[in-house]
């Protein structure tokens, strides 16, 4: 501390540092936080995970059902289609660790890229805030039956929009549509991780 | 136990061994597997004790010659013939099949990791080196006889079953659907038409 000012006593003269050095010290020692190593990187996609495969999906609502592979989306999230009309999945955006990746594959290059663009930005899926807010006197109307959910149109038209080149690969193929209509289950005896997919 | 070859001792146990390949088990007769030879109930001394009918049983004897199914070790699986016995339990085996991931090397074979088969290189020299037992192996077409064996074709099976993809699965799954509805079906009129006459 060399601030301060010299002060004279007496005959001498010292310095008085502006800040005194403190009377008392802790006893314990201040612990430093660790520094922080990770990083977020990419997700690592599996080989095997390529858009057009056919996936089984493991988890959710859909759960056993076999879907067709569009796109990679950000951080691990893949989006799939049913298609709609075969299956019922529509397009859903899904976590790659609950998927099983058949090494069945189907032509997508036909696929309309516009509408997977669109779809794919991060808040095509997020849900629109309700205008208007439930009253109390709403919830104590209890005769009147609730609105039924609708489905917005403009998703519906990508939908189908998305559906239609996959919907007419898939019927060259024999089986191939009944194939994705049937959900997949394991049956007595069956050993997954011996399988072949 | 010492091997002579051929040791006489009995007209029933030309070529054999020892008693232990005598109680090897025979498919064609199970009841002879427990037995051995010298007690052997054919059916003639059953009924008619005058003139006794011996007729030589259809032993699958360790010979040289005879083909052997690899059971354990690392050429499971595989065919080879044996080209000397070494003692009672040990025999010297080679496979120099026709195809290349079929080939059994020249070496020593515990009997309990082989099984013995129908099929045999007749004439085979005792312990002809590989150039022999593959110009025999070719001239008896011995790859050809085994694959059409009923076990070469039971493992095949089981192996391309093991492998299939799981579209292929679900493609069996439809087609055994099929073939079971057209049986039933041509069943249901024979029945129908049997039931009317």
């Amino acid at each position: 501390m060399s601030d301060g000012q010299t002060k004279q006593f007496g005959k001498g003269q010292r310095l008085v540092p502006a800040q005194k050095a403190q009377k008392w010290y802790p006893v314990d020692d201040e612990s430093q936080p660790k520094k922080v190593r990770k990083t977020i990187r990419p997700a690592k996609v599996r080989e095997t995970l390529q858009p057009g495969t056919i996936l089984i999906l493991l988890a959710g609502r859909f759960r056993g059902k076999r879907v067709v592979l569009l796109k990679h989306l950000d951080q691990g999230v893949l989006l799939v289609t049913g298609p709609f009309k075969i299956n019922g999945v529509p397009l859903r955006r899904v976590n790659a660790r609950y998927v099983i990746a058949t090494s069945k594959r189907i032509d997508i290059s036909g696929v309309d890229a516009k509408t997977v663009e669109k779809v794919s930005t991060p808040d095509y899926f997020t849900k629109e805030k309700k205008a208007e807010k439930k009253s109390e006197e709403a919830f104590f109307k209890q005769g009147e039956k609730p609105e039924k959910k609708k489905v917005a149109s403009a998703r519906a038209a990508d939908q189908k929009a998305v559906d239609q080149s996959i919907l007419s690969s898939v019927k060259k193929e024999e089986f191939l549509s009944s194939y994705l209509a049937t959900t997949f289950s394991l049956r007595n005896g069956d050993k997954p991780h011996e399988m072949k997919w | 136990m010492t091997i002579t070859k051929p040791a006489a001792s009995g007209p029933l146990s030309e070529n054999c061994v020892g008693t232990s390949e005598i109680r090897r088990v025979n498919l064609d007769n199970p009841t002879l597997s427990t037995t051995t030879l010298r007690h052997i109930p054919t059916r003639s001394t059953k009924f008619a004790m005058a003139d006794i009918d011996v007729k030589l049983a259809s032993w699958k004897l360790v010979e040289v010659g005879r083909l052997v199914l690899i059971r354990r070790g690392p050429f499971a699986g595989k065919l080879a013939a044996i080209v000397e016995i070494v003692d009672h339990r040990r025999v010297l085996v080679d496979g120099p099949s026709g195809e290349e991931q079929k080939i059994v090397p020249r070496h020593v074979l515990p009997l309990a990791h082989a099984t013995l088969t129908h099929f045999v290189i007749p004439q085979l020299p005792r312990a002809a080196g590989t150039g022999p037992v593959k110009k025999l192996w070719a001239k008896n077409e011995i790859d050809g006889k085994w694959a059409k064996s009923g076990f070469a074709q039971k493992t095949d099976r089981t192996e391309r079953r093991k492998n299939l993809t799981d579209f292929e699965r679900f493609k069996v799954l439809r087609l055994r659907k099929q073939a079971r509805y057209e049986v039933q079906k041509s069943y249901a009129k024979v029945k129908a038409a049997a039931a009317k006459s």
